[in-house]
């Protein structure tokens, strides 16, 4: 089975593994050596290049870190690599680099040319803070990142004069005529068309033995020599698993869809306005540009970021085996460490969850030692109905103290119909106490993690109800 | 101006070792390495890891021609293990495949047993058991016993400072390739071309002219790769000298960090001194350095944080003492700051012990104490041109201190949770080489192209992303006054320039700048030699060349410089020099540990504020102001880009980056996944960077001064502003001295008392 795609500007057609990473491709492969390896974890940024897809009207382009994205997931696609981005002179967001010297040693650079590149591909005014969010993939260990940040304000404040003189053009047609793409980009929407009518999915061929790939931001990590030659089943071609919609009030969303997609989804916005704020301190923009609900959730770490969030939202799975589906509580699904309620056979399909009312507070607390982009010591989330003062209904999960994301059973019976007070919160973190069995590890000590879930379960009702608690109380 | 070294990097076009173009018939090695910290061989089976398919070879100590030694300062440090092992990731063979991932994979099938030891991997055990690598050092100035009746206040206590992964972007790596006459060249990432040669031309028992060493570029360094690229440049040279075929080895991330040295951790015990009014009368301070399994440049390393002992302050009584202690860790080695930041934290934590007691300010005794003018450091230098002072006061002045410390407390009175705390952090730096003196020396080799003037420069110094193939164009841009678009910048070659000492202590611009300067000159004076003679002059003071055009007594010529070298090349005039220069007036006398071992001493000030979430134990670096004495900068735009790098390590070293250990020795920290850097949203919210004014250097390349290593200094600041943050929540907190302060370190400190009771409960109810 050959895997076509478009390379820059030329069209690849391959019959490497499936399996094989982006990565080694194109290095190795095609030596287009600017794309460099560092980490092999999506935990630097050095590796990244630009992934465009044609979704019928136009090709919208993400950043990727192409150490963690299988052959088969670019059939069809564009990839650009810093190759791909050079025009005869620096493009803009090159020459900023330069002139504020922020670039040293080069090598986690084109990263970071990419992800620049990536944020101006996708949004019409620029906001000096958003473009420093989509650097939150890159490690630079020069530069202490200052001269960085000076070069992606300059280029917001440059760039945004630009592209409201030029209103009427279509995006791509500015990001060409700005130089921020070749103009060989122009091409590329009819001729991903193109592939896309010639085109047919790389067909799995034994869909029971296949291993089931969702973002692959995780498997990619663990086991990369065990996918190299496997028979996969890659989701992202199975459209009807994603996205977000409200129905009969409740959300429902796919499991295929990105973290990145439920970060910018208006329709979660209305309900979750600070989503933007919990979101962002889950990995990276490349990372979640990627990484899916579906995965996290059947991945099981105990300290899976989404999973615990929903977790505290009375959320429901529904899982299918073709055609038949089957619907349970998420926090049931999971059985022991790294063990699911799900056969082999099994995918999950989609979630759901009641809406919140007005009535309904929601809140989401992570530590990690790195505030971003890094594995949570504990996190933790709570929705609680108020009505008259009173817990009229609450949840709380939490990851990062037991062998599975827990829901905190006995403290959700013990908190509901008490009031909001600091007795009862103080006996609610005593309960919880009785309830996990932290370990120590990288992340933490059993001590540290105990006294963090402690913490953040003052930290949901000291953010929800600031006016009712003051430091001495929690300090006792 | 514009490093344009840079425009090769946005373009990705920059080549690193992993990028260059190979020959046909590449092998690809890979490092099998002891999965133990402390053992015997006792049985090594290579037979069926050779029988896999594209398995080219295994090679092991047996392998090695001549000696199977790399040791840098002793020899005691193997290349390929022989019969015992002292570290986990100690390199034990090399497998050589037809693809990396093959030679991995065979790397399971390798079959070893081993009788294991006893492994340490404290210093202080280390100590206890005797282990130590050279003798005791002793620094000491003053009276130090007579002393301590005449202080009013005295302190002490125990410092912990932990070891820092150097985190280059590019792995270690090598290629190499045999050539003509049996010897090898090697293609490799190092700070030390002349080490690298050396070793090998040891390993493979060679003349020194068989072992040719190329570096183009580093991808980050930091002192990672000044002893520590060694091995894989020698394991890839040996496999290519014995199987006379091209082989590269790069290493993984984890591979990387698993089986490398780091920055020293160290554990030190001080007492200070002090009168009423915040005088430093005595200091003593006793450093247990934890140098790992081999030498590396240990010795040399605890020799600078001896040097470094008393950081910015006079302290007229002075006893400071070093234990290099071998553990049964990765060798540690150089990196960047070279043991200085390690003896700064020490005397800061001395210095808050006491304004915690005293209940002053800190910065009221830092400040009372900062050198001034002919003040004796430890080692009997009188300090010439100090700004200790100046940075200090324009600091205060230029970022308005006493608003500063306004703003926070009233900052900290209207928040219950959010806390803001303040650190100063003052630093002295000495530059050069300190103990080894024979470093100090430095040649670069110039050509000027007859047919269009354009320039060629080889030095001995490695490019490595501080900017320094910049600043040579400078400086040969400058004395010709040329465009520095006509001169490049050669890669670091054996060939070319011998004998070099390696790319380190933040001294190769001030080393070979001044040679190059040398050459620049020689090279003139022939030219404007010339020049005379043409245009019938008999005074060269006549002839002066101002931006690519001869000039002649003030009036521009028709000889623009192509044709002025045109003509000379065509006049037989020689075009190539050579220029050499050696740091005059050192002296270091290791016996008595006294002398002038530094050129000159860099100065600066920091203000560092944080906030600290007192609820959940996180911090935000907010802003790190510095008024700094780079003295006249060769190039601002690098120079600043130096000191903003340098702060975020510092600050990450105090903080975040933390490696941790299993019991058996394992890092549990070895990912990127585990091991956190400093990322975009970490580091401050703002780095202010004052050029202090009028400083003169005369003693730097162009009356400048060395940046790389002495800002790192500055973050050490981080960890007492978060201290001060954390005692604003609770006052009767008193203060601990053990880096990093990780986000963990900060809520268990916070509510000690807490976890203490829960513990008491979980017993109680046992």
């Amino acid at each position: 089975m050959m895997i076509t795609f478009i390379l820059n500007n030329k069209k690849i057609s391959t019959d490497l593994p499936s399996g094989m990473v982006t990565l080694d491709f194109i290095r190795r492969s095609e030596r287009l050596v600017g794309t460099k390896e560092s980490c092999r974890e999506g935990d630097c940024g050095a590796c990244l290049i630009l992934v465009g897809e044609w979704d019928g009207k136009a090709v919208s382009y993400q950043s990727i870190n192409s150490c963690l994205l299988p052959l088969a997931e670019l059939h069809g696609k564009h990839v650009v690599t810093i190759e791909g981005l050079n025009n005869h002179g620096l493009s803009p967001i090159q020459q900023a680099i330069v002139d504020e010297g922020a670039t040293q040693c080069g090598y986690c650079t084109p990263g970071i040319v990419i992800s620049l590149t990536s944020f101006f591909c996708n949004q019409s005014h620029f906001d000096e803070n958003q473009a420093i969010a989509a650097l939150d993939g890159n490690i630079c260990r020069c530069t202490g990142y200052q001269a960085i940040k000076r070069a992606a304000s300059q280029l917001c404040r440059k760039l945004n004069s630009s592209v409201l003189s030029d209103t009427k053009k279509n995006h791509l047609k500015w990001l060409v005529d700005a130089q921020i793409l070749p103009h060989y980009f122009l091409q590329i929407p009819e001729q991903l068309h193109k592939l896309s009518l010639a085109n047919n999915e790389v067909a799995t061929k034994n869909a029971s033995e296949a291993i089931i790939v969702a973002g692959g931001t995780d498997l990619w990590v663990q086991k990369p020599t065990e996918l190299y030659n496997a028979n996969l089943m890659i989701l992202s071609q199975r459209k009807d698993l994603k996205g977000i919609r409200i129905k009969q009030n409740s959300y429902y969303i796919g499991a295929t869809t990105s973290i990145e997609e439920i970060k910018k989804s208006h329709i979660i916005h209305k309900f979750f306005p600070k989503i933007n704020d919990y979101f962002k301190r889950i990995a990276s923009t490349p990372i979640r540009h990627r990484a899916t609900l579906g995965g996290n959730i059947v991945n099981a770490s105990p300290i899976g970021d989404l999973t615990v969030f929903f977790l505290a939202l009375e959320t429901s799975i529904t899982i299918t085996d073709f055609p038949n589906k089957r619907k349970l509580a998420l926090k049931d699904f999971f059985k022991a460490y790294k063990q699911v309620d799900k056969h082999n056979n099994e995918l999950v399909e989609e979630i759901s969850f009641p809406l919140p009312t007005q009535k309904t507070f929601f809140n989401f607390e992570k530590v990690s030692k790195r505030t971003h982009l890094d594995i949570a010591s504990v996190n933790s989330a709570i929705q609680i109905v108020i009505d008259n003062d009173m817990i009229q209904q609450v949840h709380l999960s939490a990851g990062g103290v037991a062998p599975i994301p827990l829901y905190l059973s006995r403290t959700v019976n013990y908190l509901r119909g008490k009031k909001i007070h600091i007795d009862s919160i103080r006996e609610a973190t005593s309960i919880a106490q009785s309830e996990i069995s932290p370990i120590s590890d990288v992340r933490g000590s059993a001590d540290y993690k105990r006294l963090l879930l402690r913490q953040l379960i003052y930290a949901h009702f000291i953010t929800l109800f600031p006016e009712r608690f003051n430091e001495g109380e929690v300090l006792r | 101006m514009k490093n344009i070294d840079t425009f090769l990097h946005v373009r990705g076009e920059s080549q690193f070792v992993d990028d260059v173009v190979v020959p046909e018939g590449l092998l690809y090695a890979a490092v099998f390495s002891s999965p133990i910290a402390c053992g015997k061989i006792t049985r090594l089976s290579l037979a069926a890891a050779k029988e896999i398919d594209g398995i080219y070879d295994i090679l092991t100590a047996d392998d090695i021609p001549a000696d199977n030694q790399i040791g840098n300062i002793i020899r005691d440090e193997p290349l390929l293990a022989e019969s015992e092992v002292n570290f986990i990731g100690q390199p034990i063979a090399l497998v050589v495949g037809h693809s990396a991932e093959v030679a991995r994979m065979a790397m399971q099938a390798i079959e070893i047993e081993f009788e294991e030891l006893p492994s340490i991997f404290d210093a202080r055990e280390a100590y206890a058991q005797g282990q130590l690598i050279i003798p005791p050092r002793i620094v000491s100035l003053g009276e130090i016993e007579e002393t301590w009746q005449k202080c009013d206040v005295i302190v002490e206590g125990q410092v912990e400072s932990g070891g820092q992964e150097h985190l280059y972007l590019e792995m270690q790596g090598a290629f190499a390739y045999s050539t003509e006459m049996g010897g090898v060249k090697v293609i490799t990432a190092t700070q030390a071309p002349r080490d690298v040669q050396n070793r090998i031309a040891k390993v493979l028992g060679l003349a020194l002219h068989h072992v040719e060493v190329d570096v183009l570029r580093l991808g980050g360094a930091f002192g990672g790769k000044e002893v520590q690229a060694t091995t894989w440049a020698a394991l890839v040279a040996l496999a290519a000298f014995k199987l006379k075929k091209p082989v590269r080895l790069i290493l993984r991330r984890d591979e990387d960090i698993c089986m490398t040295g780091k920055r020293h951790p160290y554990s030190s015990d001080f007492k200070m001194g002090l009168a009423h009014d915040g005088k430093i009368l005595a200091y003593e301070v006793t450093y247990y350095q934890n140098a790992g399994a081999f030498t590396d440049i240990s010795p040399a390393v605890l020799d600078r944080t001896l040097l470094h002992s008393t950081n910015s302050y006079f302290v007229p009584n002075v006893k400071a003492t070093g234990f290099c202690c071998r553990t049964n860790l990765p060798p540690n080695t150089a990196f960047r700051g070279f043991g200085t930041p390690q003896a700064m934290f020490v005397i800061e934590s001395a210095i808050f012990k006491a304004a915690e007691k005293m209940g002053v300010e800190p910065s009221v005794i830092q400040k009372k104490n900062l050198l001034q003018e002919n003040d004796e450091f430890p080692y009997s230098l009188k300090v010439k041109n100090s700004q200790a002072r100046r940075c200090w006061e324009q600091a205060e002045q230029v970022y308005q201190l006493e608003q500063i410390r306004q703003d926070i407390q009233d900052f900290n009175s209207s928040h219950s949770f959010q806390k803001k705390g303040l650190a100063l952090m003052p630093l002295c730096y000495g530059i050069a080489f300190s103990s080894a003196i024979f470093l100090c020396q430095a040649s670069a080799l110039l050509h000027i192209y007859s047919d269009d003037g354009s320039i060629s420069v080889s030095t001995g110094a490695v490019e490595m992303g501080q900017g320094l193939n910049m600043k040579i164009r400078l400086v040969v841009s400058d004395i010709f006054s040329i465009n520095v678009n006509r001169i490049k910048v050669e890669s670091t070659n054996t060939t070319r320039v011998a004998n070099a000492s390696p790319t380190s202590a933040s001294y190769s611009a001030d080393l070979y700048g001044n040679a190059t300067k040398l050459a620049c000159l020689k090279l003139l004076t022939r030219i404007k030699e010339f020049a005379a003679k043409q245009l019938n002059t008999p005074h060269t003071k006549d002839i002066e060349i101002k931006n690519e055009t001869l000039y002649l007594r003030g009036k521009p010529t028709e000889l623009t410089w192509d044709k002025l070298i045109s003509e000379a090349y065509l006049n037989r005039i020689n075009l190539s020099a050579e220029g050499y220069y050696t740091t005059p007036n050192i002296h270091f006398d290791q016996s008595q540990y006294k002398g002038k071992p530094f050129a000159y001493h860099v100065f600066g000030t920091a203000i560092i504020e944080v906030t600290v979430d007192c609820l959940r134990g996180t911090y935000q670096i907010n802003a790190v102001k510095l008024v700094h004495d780079f003295g006249k900068s060769l190039n601002p735009l690098i120079d600043r880009g130096q000191a903003e790098g340098a702060i975020v390590q510092g600050l990450g070293w105090m903080t975040l980056e933390e490696l941790s250990y299993a019991n058996n020795g394992r890092l549990t920290s070895g990912t990127l996944s585990t091991y956190k850097v400093p990322d975009i949203y970490f580091a401050p919210q703002e780095i202010q960077v004052h050029f202090l004014e009028n400083s003169e250097n005369p003693q730097g390349i162009f009356n400048s001064k060395a940046i790389g290593e002495p800002p790192f200094i500055y973050g050490i600041g981080v960890y007492f502003a978060i201290w001060q943050a954390m005692k604003a929540f609770r006052p009767d907190l008193q203060m601990r001295f053990s880096a990093p302060m990780t986000p963990e370190k900060v809520l268990l400190s916070l509510y000690d008392n807490h976890i203490q009771l829960m513990k008491e409960k979980k017993n109680g109810s046992l």
